[in-house]
Order: structure tokens, then C-alpha cells, then sequence
């Protein structure tokens, strides 16, 4: 996992609640045996016309964010089904980090496991953030892990919350199933006193 | 005295090994349900680190999600479908576990088959790499949805790293009427809390509504508590629970048996017991529910006017809203009564089961399915096929026009090939309608067999309270 500490970029606006799964990555694309070729499906229902043609409103198509690498998405960001084909195909794509007001579970799960942050903003920073590329679609924020920041220009940081074991995970681009691997005597003692 | 604990605390607090300060805890995970689509890159990475499966006793597969429902005779035409489906046959000879492949008579969709053959269990944990997990919750499981990297984890350790969610109370009080079922209450529910209402809790399901439904209700209620954004929805085990369980498969035998329900019969929530929310619901006046929008919280009693944009205040929920009625092609302020539809899917791990077969079968029974409207029944694993077809339920919708399929996932997910053309409008069984979920431009109108089966024969969605049952 590639480790994450402080990143600057762009912010490619997403405006709407809910966005699920379904839209990051339509299940067609799900057919594959490894995690290869998954941008490809990216978003695929809203990037294209009818034409078959890429949108040019749709902001992941726009020349301007091409080489950037965070996402700034409405509530409750990721809803809907387990598939860790959405974080891949989204880190495939380039994107290291996700700001929105809130996650779903699985979904950030998945996502912290393979090196793409979640920034959880409050209502005020959310709309600061949109109200702000309206105007300036090329403002760059700067997401630093270790002090938990994000940090619009001109302005202060805000913190944002992130669970201790995730972020040292994170910041060291450590997996966990390393940790899970060193409790073998443990989980084979919990096996032996519950006659598992 | 002990701790008053609910349910989820009990089995909780018996499956944590280990936790550090400051780490989630090491839960220990009893049984490990494995599907073609979630796993290929989870057996990669035991590969490529020379890891086995550590109980492959406690490790069960089976094909569901990209398998054909038109004929099982056949070769699977889609090349990369098939190619999914032969690695999930070599990683379980490979790894040593127990494959339902698609010859299997006890095949079906994960969820439908694993508690029909008694691997779902009151009081223990149970994770699949899928999102709908939450459906074995119905038995006092904890039973949730994990992503490939925690497959691994589950494969290799038989355990996960998991933070402690928080608990709420959903009681479903009063009676059901004619009509409305375990997939009103779930949908009533999702529509008034959100579809991230649920996020960062697990529901308990309990009331006189629920304790009155049988275990299949029970499985529908639990199945969709992903859609509140729940990972897992729990139902307290009780005389329903065991008569379900009695004899099956894996069920405990003899002595073990009566062990295991004097066990089970502890687990209930204790009196006194804290929730961090509780929601309350009054079933008495529910109607039949329909989905108009494109998340399953958008959704309607049956007698209600589609919601105007122009009157909620919120901008990002109004642009929201309008953004899913541009999807849908439905016009705010007109009923959701008698909107045309051109496809009812009558399947998925929500509704798929024999008496959601049974139900649809009783209302479509000596009618005919609508001019150009295309009925398609998927039973949810092939016992359940078996059992429809000695019941002749088969015969029921062919006779109405329908067509009749092998078990599998299929139009829920779309991914084998029954999927639906864009534009076209469908009356569902199934748990999502989100864009594109039924086929790229697909329609979805979420509801209960019994609304699915009465659309179909109207060709409109239909209250199915007000057609008449042989």
C-alpha cells in the first residue's frame, strides 16, 4: 500500500448525496479476476454522452483535472454495495483522497486498506470547498495526515477525524492483515478455549 | 448483577480475541460465505504471500452473481463470466473448500442458500464479501458485508479487524393489513431515516410486527438494512428461529440440538438493555411501498404523489431530487399508482424465497400478464426452484406469461446477462435502484412481490390490495 502522509492537489467537484457504488463502478465491469483495467469503468454511466462520445462537463473529463488526485463528493459517499472495485478503480484513476461529509462503512473500509484517505468536513467546510472551485476551479487544498488537516488557501486548517490504527497504517503504507497475521497464537488459544 | 447487553453485545463480546489501545478489535469470525465476483483478488494475495485458508471447514462458496439463469446445460458464453467462475474452482480445490458450483442442486444466491442448509446460526458471526450479509441477521446472527482485502483477512486468519458500531432499536409495533409484507416495513424504514440513516449502527429489529413474521419476513427485513446503511440488521431467535432451523443440513442433531437452543434462548436482548437510538415504527396504517427515485430511501406509500423539488429547501437534496426524476422520467405531484412498466423482476436475495414465490404465485394464479410486459421469476437457489415446481407454482407464471429461470443473482445485479434495455421502466423485487443497477439507462420501481406480480398483470403499478387472490 502506498503510504500516505501530506498531499496537495486540485479538488475535482462531485456535487451530489449518495453516490453509490453502482455509479463509481457499474457492476459489467466487476467480471474481472484481478484489479487491472477497472478504470475503464470509472464512473462510466455519467462520463459518457449519449453518442458514446466523453462529456466535457462531466469534471473527471475536464483537462483541468488530470493530474488531480482528490475528490470532493456530496453525503454519505460510497452507499450501497461491498465492492472493493470502487476504491481500486478510483485509486486506478489517480485520486489519494475523498472529502465529503460522511462515508459509508464499507465503503471507507475498503478505501483506507488501499492507501485513499476519507476526509469527513462538516457542512461549512463542505460548502466553502464548492463555493470556492465555482469560482476558482483549479484551487488546490492540502490534506496533511499527520496533524489530521485540510487546509483550503488563505486559510486555517480544519481537522478532520480518523480512527489511530488507520492512519498509522496509512502513514507508514503498512496492510493490516500483517497485524493480523502476528495474533496467530492468540486467535489459535481463542479457537482452543471456545472448542472452535 | 451482570450488565443488562443487547443482542449484538452478547455476541460481540464472545467473538473479540484481542484488542490494543487504540486498535480495532480482532473479532473471530465463525462462518466465512465466499461468491465468484468478491473473492478472485483475495485468493491472489494468499498467493502471492504463501498463505492457506486457515478453516476451510468454516469457509463455504458458491456461484450466484455472473451465472446464467436461462439454461445450466450450456457452456457459460461470456468469456470473462466464465473465466470468474472456473477461478472460483480452482481456488477452492486449491484452498480445500467446500464449493456449491453451478451443477450443484444446492446452489443458489449465498444468502438464500446458507440458511437453507443450516450454516446460519443464532449467536454467531457470519461476513461475506457482499453487502447483503446483513440478510442473516434475521436468525440473531451477526451477520455483516466485507470487502475483498477483509476476505483475505477472514481466509487467512479467520478473524477481522473491526471497530465496535454503535446500536439502534428499530420496533415495527402494531399489525400488518392485507397486502403488505416484510418488504413495506424495510422499505418504510429506509425511506424515513435515509439511506445513511443507519450509517455506523447495527439495527435490531423488534415488535410485535416482527416477532408475527416468519423466518423468511424476517430474512427480507434484515437483507436491506445495508440500504439504511447498516452493515448488519439483527432479529432476536425465538420459537420461530429453531422451528426453521430443525433438522437442516448443518443443523446440530440430537442432544447437540437441544444444547444449542438452550444457548440460543440466552441470547435475546436482557430488560434494561441500552440502545444508542432507538426508532419507532407503527405498521397498523403502512400500505404497500414503491421506490420512485434512484436510492431506496426515495420511496412512497403506494396512495402517495411523487415529491416536487421546488419544495425542498435543502440546494444539494433539491438538485439531488431533480437529478434522480430526470433519471426516472417522472413528473413531481402525480401519483405513483399506474406509471407503466415494461419489465417485473421477481427474485434476489430480498425476495426470492418459496413464499415470495408462493405469494406472487397466489395473485398471478388464472390471470394473464399484461400485453408487452415482460414477467421474469428467478428463484433464489434451486431447492427453492424445486420446491416451486412440486408445488407447480412454475405452471403459474408460465401459464400468466412469465418466464421461469434456474437460481442465480440476476436482474438484481444484471451482471449475467438478464438485465434490462435503457429507458425501460421495471417493478422489482429486488434491493437497489440505483442508475444503471437493472442495465445501463434501466428504471427501477423497488416493492413486495405481491405489488410486483399485480403491476405485472395491470402493466402499471398496481396495489395488489385491491386485486382479488384464488
Amino acid at each position: 500500500m502506498q503510504p500516505f502522509t501530506k498531499l496537495t492537489s486540485k479538488v475535482i467537484p462531485l456535487s451530489q448525496n449518495n453516490i453509490d457504488t453502482d455509479q463509481i463502478i457499474p457492476a459489467r465491469y466487476l467480471k474481472v479476476t484481478d484489479k487491472k483495467g477497472l478504470v475503464e469503468g470509472l464512473f462510466s454511466g455519467w462520463c459518457y454522452q449519449e453518442d458514446g462520445q466523453p462529456d466535457p462537463e462531466f469534471p473527471l473529463n475536464q483537462e483541468i483535472y488530470q493530474d488531480a488526485q482528490i475528490l470532493a463528493a456530496g453525503d454519505n459517499f460510497g452507499c450501497g454495495s461491498s465492492r472493493e472495485h470502487a476504491p481500486w478503480a478510483l485509486v486506478g484513476w489517480g485520486i489519494r483522497a475523498v472529502i465529503s461529509t460522511s462515508f459509508a462503512d464499507i465503503f471507507s473500509n475498503n478505501a483506507l486498506k488501499n492507501g485513499l484517505l476519507t476526509v469527513t468536513v462538516d457542512t461549512e467546510v463542505h460548502s466553502k470547498i464548492f463555493n470556492l472551485i465555482s469560482t476558482n476551479p483549479g484551487l488546490q487544498v492540502t490534506i496533511d495526515l499527520p496533524s489530521q488537516t485540510l487546509t483550503l488557501p488563505g486559510g486555517n486548517p480544519h481537522t478532520f477525524p480518523i480512527d489511530p490504527f488507520s492512519k498509522t497504517c496509512l502513514i507508514e503504507g503498512v496492510d493490516q492483515l500483517g497485524y493480523l497475521l502476528k495474533q496467530e497464537p492468540r486467535i489459535t488459544r481463542f479457537e482452543r478455549l471456545n472448542g472452535l | 448483577m451482570p450488565r443488562a447487553k443487547t443482542l449484538f453485545e452478547k455476541i460481540w463480546d464472545r467473538h473479540v480475541v484481542m484488542q490494543e489501545p487504540e486498535a480495532p478489535a480482532v473479532l473471530y469470525i465463525d462462518l466465512h460465505l465466499v461468491h465468484e465476483v468478491t473473492s478472485p483478488q483475495a485468493f491472489s494475495e494468499l498467493r502471492e504471500r504463501g498463505l492457506r485458508v486457515r478453516r476451510p471447514d468454516r469457509t463455504f462458496a458458491t456461484v450466484d452473481h455472473s451465472t446464467p439463469t436461462a439454461s445450466l446445460e450450456l457452456p457459460v458464453l461470456d468469456k470473462m463470466a466464465a473465466n470468474q467462475l472456473q477461478q472460483l474452482q480452482t481456488n477452492c480445490r486449491d484452498f480445500g473448500i467446500s464449493l456449491y458450483d453451478l451443477d450443484d442442486p444446492k446452489r443458489g444466491i449465498v444468502h438464500v442458500i446458507g440458511p437453507e442448509l443450516g450454516l446460519t446460526q443464532p449467536g454467531i458471526t457470519i461476513v461475506c464479501g457482499d453487502s447483503h450479509t446483513a440478510t442473516h441477521g434475521a436468525f440473531g446472527a451477526l451477520a455483516f458485508g466485507i470487502g475483498t482485502s477483509e476476505v483475505a483477512h477472514v481466509l487467512a486468519t479467520q478473524t477481522l479487524l473491526q471497530m465496535k458500531p454503535k446500536t439502534c432499536q428499530v420496533n415495527f409495533n402494531g399489525q400488518l393489513g392485507t397486502g403488505v409484507t416484510a418488504k413495506d416495513m424495510i422499505l418504510a424504514l429506509i425511506a424515513k431515516i435515509g439511506i445513511g440513516g443507519g450509517t455506523g449502527y447495527v439495527f435490531e429489529y423488534s415488535g410485535s410486527a416482527v416477532q408475527a413474521l416468519d423466518m423468511e419476513g424476517r430474512m427480507t427485513l434484515c437483507n436491506m438494512s445495508i440500504e439504511g446503511g447498516a452493515r448488519a440488521g439483527m432479529v432476536a431467535p425465538d420459537s420461530t428461529t429453531f422451528q426453521y432451523l430443525a433438522g437442516r443440513e448443518y443443523s446440530p442433531q440430537g442432544e447437540a440440538w437441544d444444547d444449542a437452543v438452550a444457548t440460543w434462548r440466552k441470547l435475546p436482548t436482557d430488560p434494561g438493555a441500552k440502545f444508542d437510538k432507538v426508532i419507532d415504527i407503527d405498521v397498523s396504517n403502512l400500505e404497500p411501498m414503491v421506490t420512485y427515485g434512484t436510492n431506496p430511501g426515495m420511496g412512497l406509500l403506494i396512495s402517495e404523489y411523487i415529491p416536487d423539488p421546488q419544495s425542498e429547501t435543502d440546494l444539494l437534496k433539491r438538485s439531488t431530487l431533480e437529478k434522480a426524476l430526470r433519471y426516472m422520467d417522472l413528473q413531481p405531484g402525480t401519483p405513483i399508482l399506474d406509471k407503466p412498466v415494461d419489465v417485473v423482476f421477481i427474485g434476489s436475495c430480498t425476495n426470492s424465497r418459496i413464499s415470495d414465490l408462493r405469494m406472487a404465485a397466489n395473485l398471478l394464479e388464472g390471470q394473464r400478464v399484461a400485453e408487452g410486459v415482460r414477467l421474469l421469476v428467478v428463484p433464489g437457489s434451486e431447492s427453492v426452484r424445486r420446491q416451486a415446481e412440486a408445488e407447480g407454482l412454475d405452471q403459474v407464471f408460465m401459464r400468466a406469461g412469465g418466464e421461469w429461470r434456474y437460481a442465480g443473482c440476476s436482474m438484481c445485479i444484471a451482471m449475467n446477462g438478464d438485465q434490462l434495455q435503457p429507458g425501460q421502466y421495471a417493478v422489482s423485487t429486488s434491493n437497489r435502484n440505483f442508475e444503471g443497477r437493472q442495465g445501463k439507462g434501466a428504471r427501477t420501481f423497488l416493492a413486495s412481490p405481491l405489488t410486483a406480480a399485480a403491476s405485472a398483470v395491470h402493466g402499471r403499478i398496481t396495489d395488489p390490495r385491491l386485486m382479488s387472490t384464488k
